[in-house]
């Protein structure tokens, strides 16, 4: 319920439009009770033969509800649907500004890559959340209220008593069905999450699966777990189907209680005859307003559960907080770790420990070794993603904890090893780096990063996540991205990792043109053309194990040079184009 | 209207829950009724004829007890119909599980694994509203106007008239507006869709977008994203909303009508009050069914198009039928060679042959090493060997017996096969390694442990060999899962393997490791191995080497160095010149 409550919190400001919606919802059935009441009224009346005129009243009432109740609907379904489109991009955009200083570091944290998926479709199920949750109940309170009203008409005891009915159909009914279902909603989680994590086993261990002899073990076994949810899904379904049938149940309870009262002899007061039956008809068309209200009550659950999700990454402490007074971005791009110590949050072993590095503005310095050396750490710290548990890194002597995250990253290009393209054109991926180049800045981007192709491409759509492209060229496209930021400082991280021999070269050449009065990174794990960098950094298990000139280091005949040698007799670059 | 012929023989496979389900919401719709003809009486009773409690009292007790009744029938009804929808969704996931066994691994790594998961799991679910609900509604908003109409005729000719020619232009509407709203809800799903899909897109993308400091700036964009997608799709609603609108004036204005025409003939006294009441209680309930389907109808919608998606999954031909007359057989118990005679084979769908025509003999006890560009057929030679595909022409033999008659387990049974990418179950470490074999002892796991260096990984983690691993479990770096697939196959012993060599590339010692432990894995075993090492390759007894669906060469690495060929010229252009 507190997530429930949050959750309105964030929507508040379109409090107004769910007010009208359900004020709409509202007269619809009010409507519907009008046109029943007054065609009752117009029996009643007839039944003692009166003059024609005497009818008029209710016939006015018959027409006016019955075209209302049409024409009320209508606005309903289309004010309650805008709502619902405003309240899920209120939460799109709530969402995307609550985990916009959390990126990358926290969310890295969370393993399973399907993550974002899974918040997508958190945030989309809470679609329902006016439509389902807000409205219903609303709705039937106004309703309730105004039949109270009716009842007081007559007699205080009548409205007493319609509000002990509405009071076990909105409130007594849903939580005894709550009471008699506890547990089985957290059972159910339980055993879809097994299912779920056991069907992907199957899917894709089914080669080892297959080949150890226990395919059929496995699949026998989600035979079992499908039958224990449907079990629990039947449980649950004997209570919830009986939801609709207790109202009318209590609807018909209702009746009664009001015919006994209005039986001559038990009145409290002097009613009028013609008002039998139009108190019996308003008693049971009020009822039409309660029976959402058990789908309200398994939504609520499945929002508070969506939600709770969904507050848990939002809550999140971010890694990196801006600096209040920021100061300028240093003229010189000298980069240097000073005995910079760093671990990810939740695991015991360093990423890197008591790490030195000096980058001379203008320099071009390669960090190799094996991955999981903490090569992409270095990145990350230098893009400040993370801050260093220890040590600190400066640019130009500047703590980068003093500038500011937004312009620190402006200043620095960066091609990693995972490009990420959105789904739009070549073009808007481009002027991501650069939002005010022309058409000549992209086309000379693009063939210098070695994509002369795509001069006449630019309005291209990449595709989803570029995937219309081949890795080479979605690389390329982020190198593309690298020349048009022409930052004075770039990180070229394994950046060249799915390009071929040659382009390889090639690319590289550019690169390294373009970058000559550049403080460049370059992490790599393929040792080639290394005698062009002005110094080789060596990481093993997140220390600096070597360091030197390419040639200093395969003399000292160490780590540096059997992973040389080990390359040079490496057959993958000759016989798998990967 | 939806009734699709796949899911309707579903149904017929379960008469019971379903036809007992629309009996009983029949039997709901006679007591309500009998309910609407008690309370026409007793009001007439209170109202006009001025009884007292003991007047009336049989009435109200009768009225009790088929409210009850009703509330029963109701209830039973729709206990039915969800009944028969688990049993219809459970045998559906039998079945769809059934199916992915059977098309096997080569199906399964061409599809994207988290949409068959979703069809498995979300697909079979979101077919329940249709069952649930949607059946028995098509035949209660047929079968309850018709009793209705069954009684309002006997009471009064000219309601029932109006009655019968108002219903039908319910139908009427919908099929006319129905389409057009059709179309509509099919477009907002899609642009609810594409707007989520987008939004996944930004989420995903933002890491970029804060390498360039645009993170900010996007939130603009996302607005006006929704924003667009908001008026498009309004305007789209405002016209499919008017078929409710319609729907809804019939049902209100034909109450309207009736309330005002049998009021006029009560007043003349051409009717008397009991009865007149009688039918304005029924009108409602008249319309009500078939404006309950249309809500129904939507709900279903979902689940008819999830079930086009299983229904293609389930008609989709398994490709490995064994054509052997006795699939029964036995491999024999020592060595044999295996020998491809001819083998042809291209994947379905595609026109080239993955394999043009393959001949070779693989010796008992060696090590065969398979090389070759990406694309030259090695993955298919390798999923021909474990079976996961079935040569389509020519034959591979194993001794004098075909493949193709011996029984696929058995023949598993004999292989070992260590992929590139190892799987990791969600499961524990130990029941890991114990694929092949879960009561292995506890002597042996120790022993395996430690041949396959696993040791330091088992004491790092917290629960050692009983954490859990996989995808909610530890994390597990590629080499590690390589050192798990090592172990599978040093419990499995089996005389055959397979093995896609781990490439390394960059950690010396890892490396070392590696091979040490692979060469203790291989001795005495037949091994074919996609190489990835010179080293492996010199060493090997044997190399294939593949090149567009053919073995070009074959021989060992002095043998194939002398010949002029694509080995030598490979070697060459990549800096290897002469023998080692």
């Amino acid at each position: 319920m507190k997530e429930i409550l949050r959750l309105l919190g964030i929507v508040r400001s379109y409090q107004w439009w769910m007010l009208l919606a359900a004020i709409l919802g509202f007269a619809t059935i009010g409507s519907g009770i009008g046109l029943l009441v007054s065609s009752g009224y117009i029996i009643s009346k007839a039944a003692l033969h009166p003059a024609i005129n005497e009818l008029q009243l209710g016939i006015a009432g018959v027409r006016l509800f019955g075209f209302a109740r049409g024409i009320l609907r209508y606005l309903e379904r289309l004010v309650s649907h805008s709502t619902t489109f405003r309240i899920l991009s209120r939460l799109r955009i709530w969402f995307y500004q609550s985990i916009e200083p959390l990126s990358p570091a926290r969310l890295l944290e969370y393993r399973s890559g399907d993550l974002l998926q899974r918040i997508t479709g958190d945030i989309d199920s809470l679609e329902n959340l006016y439509s389902r949750i807000i409205a219903p109940p609303l709705t039937a309170l106004m309703i309730s209220a105004l039949t109270w009203l009716l009842m007081g008409m007559f007699s205080p005891l009548f409205s007493f008593l319609i509000f002990a009915f509405h009071a076990c159909a909105a409130i007594g009914l849903p939580l005894l069905a709550g009471y008699l279902n506890r547990g089985t909603a957290k059972k159910m989680t339980a055993t879809r999450n097994e299912l779920q994590s056991m069907t992907l086993d199957c899917i894709q261990g089914i080669s080892d699966l297959t080949l150890f002899g226990r395919l059929e073990e496995h699949t026998g076994k989600l035979y079992r777990l499908k039958a224990e949810e449907l079990r629990l899904q039947r449980k649950q379904a004997v209570i919830q189907r009986a939801h609709e049938p207790i109202t009318g149940l209590l609807m018909n309870g209702a009746v009664l209680s009001f015919l006994w009262l209005l039986t001559p002899g038990n009145t409290n007061g002097p009613i009028e005859g013609v008002y039998i039956a139009v108190i019996i008809i308003a008693v049971m068309a009020s009822f039409e307003a309660f029976l959402p209200l058990p789908d309200a009550v398994q939504h609520i659950e499945a929002d508070a559960a969506a939600g709770k999700r969904l507050f848990e990454i939002v809550d999140t402490r971010p890694a990196v907080t801006a600096p209040k007074q920021p100061a300028p971005f240093p003229l010189n791009h000298a980069i240097s770790f000073e005995n910079v110590s760093f671990a990810y949050p939740g695991t015991d072993a360093a990423a890197l420990s008591a790490i030195n590095i000096k980058a001379e503005h203008g320099k071009t310095i390669a960090i190799v070794g094996p991955s999981g050396a903490g090569k992409s750490t270095i990145t990350n710290l230098l893009l400040r993603f993370w801050n260093p548990d220890k040590g600190r890194i400066t640019i130009g002597g500047f703590d980068i904890g003093k500038l500011d995250p937004e312009s620190l990253r402006q200043h620095i290009g960066v091609v990693s090893q995972k490009t990420y393209l959105f789904g739009e054109t070549v073009r808007e991926n481009l002027l991501l780096a650069r939002p005010d180049a022309n058409d000549a800045d992209l086309k000379t981007a693009l063939e210098r990063a070695g994509l002369g192709t795509f001069k006449n491409k630019l309005e291209q759509w990449v595709g989803q996540h570029g995937m219309s492209l081949s890795g080479g060229e979605r690389q390329r496209i982020a190198i593309a991205r690298m020349l048009l930021q022409d930052a004075p400082i770039v990180l070229l991280d394994e950046a060249t990792a799915n390009l071929d021999a040659l382009t390889e070269q090639q690319v590289m050449q550019s690169i390294l043109q373009f970058c000559s009065d550049k403080t460049l990174l370059v992490i790599t794990h393929r040792l080639r053309n290394m005698e062009r960098y002005d110094r080789i950094i060596v990481l093993s298990k997140g220390s600096i194990i070597e360091e030197g000139t390419h040639d200093d280091l395969l003399g000292q005949k160490g780590f540096y040079a059997s992973m040389w040698s080990l390359q040079q007799s490496d057959t993958s670059g000759l016989f798998e184009h990967d | 209207m939806n009734l699709d012929r796949r899911l309707l023989q579903l149904i017929r496979q379960y008469p019971w829950p379903f036809g007992l389900s629309v009996l009983l919401g029949t039997i709901g719709g006679g007591l309500l009724i009998a309910q609407a003809f008690l309370l026409s009486r007793l009001i007439d009773a209170i109202f006009l004829k001025h009884s007292g409690l003991n007047g009336i009292l049989s009435l109200l007790t009768m009225f009790a007890a088929v409210s009850i009744l009703r509330a029963v029938a109701n209830w039973s009804s729709q206990e039915q119909a969800n009944k028969g929808s688990l049993k219809i969704k459970q045998q559906l996931h039998e079945q769809l599980l059934n199916k992915i066994a059977d098309l096997g691994p080569t199906y399964t790594f061409s599809t994207q694994s988290g949409a068959l998961a979703a069809k498995i799991i979300k697909g079979v679910e979101s077919l329940d509203p249709y069952f649930t609900h949607f059946i028995p509604q098509v035949f209660l908003s047929v079968l309850l106007p018709l009793s209705i109409l069954a009684v309002v005729f006997p009471t009064d000719m000219i309601t029932g008239l109006i009655l019968l020619l108002t219903a039908p232009l319910i139908p009427v509407f919908m099929i006319l507006i129905g389409k057009a709203a059709q179309n509509a809800t099919k477009k907002q799903w899609e642009t609810l869709s594409r707007m989520s899909g987008s939004f996944l897109d930004v989420l995903q993308g933002m890491t970029t977008l804060k390498l360039f400091g645009r993170s900010r700036a996007r939130v603009r964009k996302i607005s006006e994203i929704s924003e667009a997608f908001r008026h498009a799709t309004m305007k789209v609603l405002k016209v499919a909303f008017l078929s409710s609108l319609a729907l809804e004036l019939v049902g209100t204005i034909s109450t309207a009508i009736i309330a005002v025409e049998i009021g006029l003939r009560l007043l003349e006294g051409s009717m008397a009050f009991a009865s007149a009441f009688f039918l304005l209680l029924l009108t409602p309930d008249f319309y009500l069914p078939l404006r309950q389907l249309g809500t129904k109808f939507h709900a279903g919608m979902e689940g008819v198009s999830a079930a086009n998606d299983i229904f293609s999954l389930l008609e989709s031909k398994s490709p490995q039928e064994t054509p052997a007359p006795y699939p029964r057989s036995k491999p024999a118990v020592s060595l044999q060679h295996i020998r491809f005679e001819n083998v042809r084979f291209s994947y379905a769908g595609d026109q080239r042959f993955a394999l043009q025509n393959i001949s070779c003999d693989i010796e008992p006890g060696k090590l065969t090493a398979v090389i070759g560009p990406s694309g030259s057929g090695k993955t298919t030679f390798i999923n021909l060997l474990l079976r996961f595909i079935e040569p389509q022409e020519g034959s591979i033999m194993y001794g004098s017996t075909e493949l193709g008659m011996l029984d696929r387990k058995e023949w598993r049974k004999l292989i070992s096969w260590i992929p590139q990418h190892p799987y990791l179950f969600n499961a524990t470490l130990r029941e890991n390694i114990l694929l092949a074999d879960p009561n292995t002892s506890e002597e042996t796991v120790t022993e395996t442990v430690e041949i396959s260096r696993l040791d330091p990984l088992v004491r790092s983690l917290p629960q050692g060999l009983d954490t859990p691993v996989g995808e909610g479990g530890a994390k597990i770096s590629g080499g590690e899962a390589q050192r798990i697939s090592f172990a599978r196959a040093f419990i499995k012993k089996a005389p055959i393997l397979i093995l896609d060599e781990p490439t390394s590339h960059t950690d010396p010692i890892l490396e070392k490791e590696l091979i040490e432990t692979m060469n203790t894995l291989v001795a005495g075993k037949t091994t074919i191995l996609i190489a990835h090492r010179l080293s492996t390759v010199k060493n090997a007894d044997r190399i294939l080497v593949f090149d567009k669906g053919n073995i070009v060469q074959s021989g060992t690495h002095i043998s194939l160095l002398q010949a002029d060929g694509y080995y030598r010229n490979a070697l060459s252009s990549f800096g290897e010149g002469g023998p080692a």
